[in-house]
């Protein structure tokens, strides 16, 4: 079987977003980007149902600017066997959209045929929580999202999903597009001989056009703005003071 | 010209980051408190192949440049394990050049690889007590029996001595006396470490008491002559070829430990509240980060282009020297500003910045001093007499 792992290069999750001075978006000049956390687990999901002889081949897939080659490199790294860059954008802070981004990875699905997607359930940069949903609709597969855990049986993956109060078991017949959630497992790093294989490893680059997809964006921001700065806190000296405050102050009581 | 890593620089600089992350301050501090060898950051770098790193393929590395290397040493010290990180890996990234270069398949393959897989921890011995800087003076004494050499003599400040299986040992084969050159009479060795004939002293020093450095006393020590790189007396030639990549990776080393010191500086800045304000917000606090900030990145993009030199085949002696003087001034220039940042605080060790600074002159001083690098400017570059 093969699998698909769509990745997504986002702001380093460590890095403290800074808003633009136009509120036009996220300021992405200079900054250190890496691969979407919840990419990384789709990645090392993949890996290790090939380590289980569950999967035989990983291409990976990522939509975005050149530089996202980079972020490629690290899922080969990590063991994925081919890469696939479509560019559809030329400026780091065009952010292709959930539909378009769905749109270019059925055409290379159907290309590809592979017998499962596994894709982060969310970039952290937006949080839109769409892509997979989007793609599972236009290709009519069956989906599995927030997976915590996945296992193949035969032509069908069993599926565990955190829900409010417990886990929820599913099984849906491949092919199929399953989401990773945070505590699928915790991906590795790329070992230094991995980082040198990575390097022979092919990337094949393509461009949004050559799906003939348009990836003009639909939405419009209107704005974007820094969450507001915590005021400290107050100490009280005891409970009447506390119930005072919170009655003639926060106003809450 | 491109100052944007590559893909593999950006991994390497990464992938790095990450194994740092699981040793964070409390360890660094606790080795430094304690001593001992950082065995599980070498072997968390070793299992990960990163000692390899400028290894050639052949012998089970990356085959990567210098450049490479300092990215990879810049990161070590920068995420707070400092000299100690550091010079726990330091020799076996570029030790055995010389060997590399003049030693027999036989030989790289005997001694290169075990360093690279980190299955082998090495120390190298060219320091002695009575000659300083002054290297081809070198006396310890390896006298030819048969088909072994038979050592005598001392060497003074040879780091991870207490750990090391073997030595790369640099020991005069012809009495100076009687060669016709000072560069000639010296001979390299690379053989097993052997305590009973080599008495080894810890010298207590000032920082960086997770990586010891020893006094070396050696009595009726045995070579064999397999174990010789290279011609006989032709040591001294051997291991210039090694000293460039050396002041590279310790200049590389030396940007990243004022780095950290100066990351702990400005997040204590802008926290410490006093006059009712974070005493980042006045001038004489912030300037001073600001110069030491701008001091750093000067100095390693010095050391970028003596990598750059290096690994493209060029000389680069005055790049390389120039890139240790200013790597060396820049990286203790801002530990000291970080301590004077922090205050009264600056002094105490749970804030790491009295430790860096401790740390930040050894690579003030070795493996050549500030004085004898700009010596080589002098000299070299400027076209000035050589003054000693
Ligand atoms: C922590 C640490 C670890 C070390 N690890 C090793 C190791 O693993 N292996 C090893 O072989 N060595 C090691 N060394 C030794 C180090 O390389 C030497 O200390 C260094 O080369 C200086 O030599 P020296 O101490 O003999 O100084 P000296 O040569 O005695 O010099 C003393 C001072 O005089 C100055 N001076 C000397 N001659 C001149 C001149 N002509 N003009 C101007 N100034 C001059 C020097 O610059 C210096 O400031 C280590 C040192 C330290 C501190």
């Amino acid at each position: 079987m093969k699998v698909l792992v769509p990745v997504k290069r986002v702001i380093d999750y460590n890095v403290k977003a800074r808003v633009k001075a136009d509120g036009s978006g996220v300021d992405l000049a200079n900054v250190k980007m890496s691969m979407n956390p919840f990419d990384e687990i789709a990645v090392e999901e993949a890996i290790r149902l090939k380590e289980k002889g569950a999967a035989e081949e990983i291409v990976v897939v990522s939509i975005g600017v050149k530089q996202a080659q980079e972020t490629l490199r690290t899922a080969l790294a990590m063991g994925a066997d081919r890469a696939i860059l479509i560019e559809a954008a030329d400026d780091v802070h065009t952010d292709i959209e959930p539909l378009a981004v769905a749109k270019l990875l059925k055409a290379v699905i159907d290309e590809e045929q592979p017998g499962l997607v596994i894709a982060g359930k969310q970039a952290i940069d937006n949080d839109m929580n769409a892509t997979g949903q989007m793609l599972a609709a236009l290709l009519g597969w069956g989906q599995a999202t927030n997976a915590a855990e996945i296992e193949i049986e035969g032509d069908v993956a069993k599926v565990t999903r955190e829900i409010d109060g417990g886990m929820q078991t599913l099984k849906v017949k491949m092919p199929a597009i399953i989401t990773a959630d945070l505590r699928l497992n915790e991906p590795r790093y790329a070992s230094l001989p991995n980082i040198m294989k990575a390097k022979k490893k092919p990337l094949d680059a393509k461009t949004a056009a050559d799906y003939g997809v348009d990836v003009a964006p639909r939405l419009t921001i209107v704005a974007t703005t820094e969450p507001p700065a915590r005021k400290a806190g107050v100490k009280v000296e005891s409970v009447d003071e506390l119930i005072s405050k919170l009655k003639n102050e926060a106003g809450v009581l | 010209m491109d100052f944007a890593l590559t893909d593999d620089q950006a991994q390497i600089k990464d992938a790095i980051a990450r194994i740092c992350a699981r040793f964070d301050d409390a360890y660094w501090l606790k080795r430094d408190r304690e001593g001992g060898f950082p065995t599980d950051f070498y072997d968390a770098l070793a299992a990960e192949g990163w000692l390899g790193i400028c290894t050639k393929e052949a012998q089970g590395g990356a085959g990567l440049g210098v450049t490479e290397a300092s990215i990879m040493m810049r990161e070590i010290a920068e995420s707070g394990a400092g000299l100690s990180g550091a010079s726990a890996v330091h020799i076996n990234i570029f030790g055995l050049k010389p060997v590399d270069v003049f030693g027999t398949e036989e030989q790289k393959d005997r001694m290169i690889r075990p360093m690279a897989e980190g299955r082998a921890k090495a120390c190298f011995g060219v320091t002695e007590p009575n000659t300083g800087l002054n290297t081809t003076q070198l006396k310890l004494r390896a006298e030819k029996r048969g088909d072994r050499y038979v050592v005598n003599g001392q060497k003074v400040w040879i780091s991870t001595a207490q750990v090391a299986d073997n030595i790369l040992l640099l020991a005069r084969t012809t009495p100076l006396d009687e060669v016709k050159n000072p560069t000639e009479g010296l001979s390299l060795f690379y053989t097993p470490f052997d305590r009973e004939r080599i008495k080894v002293n810890e010298i207590e020093k000032m920082g960086r008491k997770a990586v010891d450095s020893n006094e070396l006393f050696f009595e009726d020590f045995e070579i064999p002559e397999a174990d010789r790189i290279g011609e006989e007396g032709k040591g001294f030639r051997y291991i210039l070829d090694g000293m460039n990549p050396e002041r590279i990776l310790i200049a590389a080393e030396a940007v990243g430990l004022g780095f950290a010191a100066l990351r702990k500086a400005t997040a204590y800045a802008r926290e410490r509240i006093v006059f009712n304000r974070p005493i980042g917000r006045n001038q004489a606090i912030q300037h001073p980060l600001a110069q030491k900030y701008a001091a750093l990145e000067a100095a390693w993009w010095v050391t970028m282009k003596a990598a750059w030199e290096y690994d493209n085949g060029m000389p680069c002696g005055a790049s390389a020297n120039m890139a240790k003087y200013l790597a060396g001034e820049a990286g203790f220039d801002a530990c000291q500003q970080a301590v004077m940042t922090h205050g009264g605080f600056g002094y105490a060790r749970e804030y790491h910045v009295e430790r860096y600074l401790r740390e930040s002159l050894i690579p003030r001083i070795a493996p050549v001093s500030p004085q004898l690098a700009l010596c080589f400017i002098a000299e070299r570059v400027l076209g000035l007499p050589k003054s000693y």
